[in-house]
């Protein structure tokens, strides 16, 4: 229940953002559409605590400035790399142990590898994601295992 | 004056974006190989477009604008690594491009392999 209202609010506030037009007609149009969206993400099944994780939601956003802070050393180096050319980099693979407890844990763990310039998770397979870096240090930095105890915080 | 003080944010902000964008753009071009390349795709998905959204956002002012600019920055950051993960599973699953008369680019194949994928010789053959 708390899950459908939690997908009610967002598009609401998708529709009414995108809308800019609030004359009677246009809202009960906006909420038709609204609901009628509602009602397809329940028939696929796919409103539950995975698509809206709200029992993260106060959680969430210590992490996310973390990341944002991850994302900017990240893109500075990866800029800098750039500019120094191919000499400057040394690709490898490796895989990452993800010990998440669920798997929307690890989703966003692979998605934080992802997101973060230099490292690209590739696959996630049980529980360990395999890593493409664009240097040596970027992988053994994952390997320290900050970024997956952060993730795994999120889930406590 | 303080319209000057929002000018001059949101002018450095998208300057700022516009060189990470161009930093992306060199990346692309000099980095080796496909994995490495995407990386360089990194910096414009990530801190460069959130760098040009945030130069216009002052620009936009307190209006729907804002808040649209706002939810594009959601999408990037949400549909970019998506996006990068498919690609990058697709590039390690999948098998070497092919050309249009039916045989492989070498080349290719030779440069995917230094980063560490197992190519067959001939498995490119189709």
């Amino acid at each position: 229940m708390r899950h459908t209202a939690s997908v009610f609010l967002i598009l609401a506030f998708i529709w009414l953002f995108n809308s800019g037009h609030y004359t009677a007609l246009l809202l009960s149009l906006g909420l038709l559409s609204v609901a009628f969206v509602v009602w397809i993400a329940h028939r696929m099944d796919i409103v539950d605590h995975e698509s809206q994780p709200i029992h993260l939601t106060l959680k969430l956003p210590g992490y996310y400035w973390w990341l944002f802070r991850k994302i900017l050393a990240a893109n500075l180096d990866v800029v800098i790399r750039a500019w120094r050319g191919p000499s400057a980099i040394s690709p490898c693979i490796g895989s990452i142990p993800a010990n998440q407890a669920t798997e929307l844990g690890r989703v966003i763990y692979a998605n934080s590898i992802t997101l973060t310039p230099g490292t690209v998770a590739m696959r996630l397979e049980g529980d360990t994601i395999i890593v493409h870096a664009l240097t040596r240090e970027g992988l053994s930095e994952l390997h320290s295992g900050e970024m997956e105890r952060r993730v795994r915080g999120l889930e406590e | 004056m303080i319209e000057n003080a929002v000018a001059a944010i949101s002018g450095v902000s998208l300057a700022l974006g516009c060189l990470l964008m161009l930093s992306g753009a060199l990346g692309l071009l000099r980095f080796p190989d496909f994995y490495t390349r995407m990386h360089a795709a990194g910096i414009t998905d990530t801190l460069a477009s959130f760098l040009i959204i945030c130069g216009l956002m002052p620009m936009a002012g307190w209006s729907l604008a804002l808040a649209k600019l706002g939810m594009i920055l959601l999408f990037i950051f949400f549909t970019g690594p998506t996006a990068s993960h498919a690609l990058a599973r697709a590039a390690q699953l999948g098998r070497p491009a092919l050309a249009v008369d039916g045989q492989v680019d070498a080349g290719v194949v030779e440069e995917v392999g230094s980063a560490a994928v197992e190519v067959e010789p001939d498995s490119g053959r189709i």
